[in-house]
């Protein structure tokens, strides 16, 4: 069965879809009221984001858009020191998407708000022309305790940059998808909650964090390098990399340091706690290959310590970041 | 002290004559920055990029060629990414696309076979761009179409050879030549020995790890300071002095030798390949194209892949020409010497 | 320009071989190169280019060795 037009006039056919597929998988007591606001309690410092998925192919190893949409908007408020809390949903659909196809993502999303210890209180459906596809928005709402204060204003130098895991596997298996290379390599779609509350709960002094999203490492450090003023010096030898995941960029001419992530996060941490919170990383599910790769210094931009010794100025991703022959 | 840390030492404190080192293809441009090698030299080293990369001299009017077929309808351009961004003469691969061109991007051109096979009413252009490393993948093609009666995969071919454009530079005042490792795999160390015996230029033949890079450095440094021009090999896990002699045979039965215009540098004599006549009928147009002179006046590209100039000596770089909106190929994204300067120097 | 890479030929039907580059599968012709299950293979644009000579692997401390005996020669 296909998604008409149909379905998204506000009528008949749009409660039947959103009765069959969204209220059943991620209904709860505030989305069920079907206000047209949620009404929600807030005291304190909130942070507030949004994010908008548009990803190709759909569904891929280790997950789909709906799966995305959840984390990178979790990991998002994650990253500003927040305990995520609501999200809001929005999704537009190309008639002709297949009904089983977005029931697929709806649960997939289920599965990672409750992974997340989210709530997806806020949703909505249109349907336009198309061939099938599917865009969802979301935006989260999270609370900030207290004795979180993190910006990338509190990195100073001697920092230590502390990178969650390994580089580029969810831009590696997109490419692997679209170029049609077969291999095992999952996106590491996942929310960072039991990484990044590990590190609050045993006390470690964290100053700032990122997730390495779009334009990988290298852009993320320039931007901290920026927002910090300071200069970042990394060493190559540190950087973990998947084997399967070098091997396709040895095959695509990519760059690990330029690949997208979905599961990875850099925290700037006070040297004095750096090697503690390498520790208690190993120790969380997901952390498992966390490196120290650098620290804050003094000057501007960031540096490469190369294999054999070189240096190299790591700029932001110019570019969409494309395979290459040459 | 290890023998690589001695090779980083010597290349550290050479303090002869000031030297030009060409590294011919695009691939060691890459390798080179990615290495941070030119950090690891003594400033009386300087490494300058060569013609040896296909997208940065592949010419105007061939990009403007692939534009005008792919607005036709029933149409598809296969592609390697590389070629989407490279600006022709007013629009590029990429905005053609956005204005409803059908461009497939892949890895390898075989890739598209079985989608041809599938839909026998829509035409594939093969951008068949390269040098001798990736020609013979076109004429493998070529066996699989002809065998299999496909009717509906066309080429426009813009395929250099190497050698030809290295004896111009030979001519000019480069000291020695990081030659191309994967060249080399096809057409054999061979090929270098008669420009290096007449020009008397060292070639060293090079792999891609910046351990292979520094060594041939060293290598080519030593040659140059004892006055030893001949044509080494260090990268003789893959490269043999006659090359490989199936490519070559595949490259002679599909391909005959014509002239070429280089982007930025001009016509060179005998330096690019063509389908043979009997193939002819799988081309479209692309012996046509070599008559075509740029009307490309701001591009100072011809002169960096040449190694005349830094990109950061060209009047436009970092102004009017940046990755954002490069003026020639040499600055687009990351795969011309421009924007491999670019990105890494900021 | 060339990007290419080495992987182990895993199986071979016909012109086509399985190409193992760490744990990723490719199918590569190697209708230019004479090799067999087990070989390397050097592969650029879907094409095997080249039998990868292990033995004539380009180790750092032989490479030294040559260079220093044709500099002293």
């Amino acid at each position: 069965m296909k998604i008409t037009m149909a379905h998204g006039s506000g009528g008949k056919e749009t409660s039947e879809l959103i009765k069959t597929i969204f209220t059943k998988h991620i209904g709860n007591e505030i989305l069920s009221r079907q206000e047209d606001s949620a009404i929600l309690q807030m005291n304190g410092k909130i942070a507030y984001t949004t994010d908008s998925f548009v990803v190709t192919p759909l569904v891929f190893k280790g997950g789909d858009i709906g799966k995305l949409a959840i984390c990178g908007t979790v990991n998002d408020l994650l990253m500003a020191g927040a305990h995520p809390q609501y999200i809001s949903a929005g999704f537009i659909i190309e008639e002709g998407m297949d009904f089983e196809l977005l029931e697929t993502i709806v649960i997939s999303m289920a599965e990672s708000a409750r992974e997340a210890g989210v709530k997806i209180v806020a949703a909505d459906t249109k349907v336009i022309n198309g061939n099938g596809g599917i865009y969802i928005n979301t935006s989260g709402i999270g609370f900030i305790p207290d004795d979180r204060i993190l910006s990338v204003e509190n990195c100073k130098v001697g920092d230590c940059v502390i990178l969650s895991g390994d580089l580029g596997d969810h831009h590696a298996c997109i490419y692997s998808s679209r170029m049609g290379i077969q291999n095992d390599i999952s996106s590491d779609a996942m929310p960072l909650c039991k990484l990044v509350d590990a590190l609050f709960d045993n006390d470690i002094k964290v100053n700032c964090m990122r997730d390495v999203t779009r334009g990988g490492l290298a852009t993320i450090l320039n931007e901290l390098s920026e927002g910090s003023k300071c200069a970042i010096d990394i060493d190559e030898n540190s950087i973990p990399v998947g084997d399967a995941t070098a091997g396709l960029c040895s095959i695509l001419g990519l760059d690990p340091l330029f690949m997208g992530n979905e599961g990875k996060f850099v925290a700037i941490v006070s040297p004095e706690h750096a090697l503690k919170a390498l520790e208690i990383l190993h120790s969380t599910p997901g952390g498992e290959n966390a490196a120290i790769i650098g620290k804050i210094s003094e000057g501007k931009g960031v540096k490469l310590t190369t294999k054999i010794g070189g240096k190299r100025l790591l700029n932001v991703l110019y570019g969409e970041g494309l395979p290459r022959i040459c | 002290m290890r023998n690589f840390d001695r090779i980083l030492d010597y290349l550290k404190n050479y303090s002869g004559r000031p030297l030009k080192i060409m590294e011919v293809c695009g691939t060691h441009t890459s390798a080179i920055i990615k290495g941070g090698i030119r950090e690891l030299l003594s400033d009386k080293i300087k490494l300058v990029s060569g013609p040896g990369c296909p997208v940065c001299v592949t010419q105007q009017s061939y990009i403007d060629a692939l534009i005008k077929l792919s607005r036709k309808s029933g149409t598809v351009i296969v592609t390697y990414s590389d070629m989407l961004k490279v600006p022709g003469s007013t629009s590029s691969l990429s905005m053609a696309q956005a204005e409803g061109s059908r461009v497939k991007m892949i890895y390898s051109p075989l890739d598209i076979l079985p989608e041809a096979i599938e839909n026998p009413d829509i035409t594939y252009i093969i951008a068949a761009i390269g040098f001798e490393t990736t020609a013979p993948v076109y004429c493998l093609m070529l066996e699989e179409i002809i065998s299999k009666g496909i009717q509906n995969i066309r080429f426009l071919t813009s395929i250099k050879k190497i050698i030809p454009a290295l004896e111009l530079l030979c001519a000019d005042d480069i000291d020695a030549f990081i030659a191309p490792g994967h060249v080399t795999a096809i057409i054999g160390s061979n090929a270098y020995v008669e420009l290096s015996g007449k020009y008397k230029k060292p070639f060293t033949v090079t792999g891609f790890t910046s351990e292979n890079i520094v060594i041939s450095l060293y290598n080519l440094v030593h040659m140059v300071e004892s006055g030893r021009y001949a044509v080494d090999n260090i990268y003789k896990s893959v490269v043999n002095a006659t090359g490989n002699l199936k490519a070559q045979s595949i490259l002679n039965k599909y391909f005959v030798v014509g002239d070429a215009y280089w982007r930025g540098i001009g016509r060179i004599l005998q330096s690019g390949l063509y389908l043979r006549e009997e193939y002819r009928m799988y081309d479209v147009g692309s012996f046509e194209l070599v008559g075509n002179e740029d009307v490309d006046t701001l591009c100072s590209c011809g002169e960096v892949i040449t190694g005349k100039i830094q990109p950061s000596d060209c009047a436009f770089y970092g102004n009017a020409c940046t990755p954002f909106n490069p003026l020639g190929p040499c600055m687009v994204s990351s795969e011309g010497a421009c924007g491999v300067y670019y990105i890494n120097k900021g | 320009m060339c990007v290419a890479t080495v992987g182990l030929i895993e199986s071979i039907d016909g012109r086509i071989a399985s190409v193992n580059i760490k744990n990723n599968i490719l199918r590569v012709d190697i209708g230019i190169v004479d090799a067999k299950v087990g070989d390397y293979v050097l592969v650029h644009a879907g094409c095997a280019i080249e039998v990868v000579n292990r033995e004539l692997a380009d180790e750092i401390d032989s490479l030294y060795d040559e260079i220093e005996a044709a500099f002293n020669a």
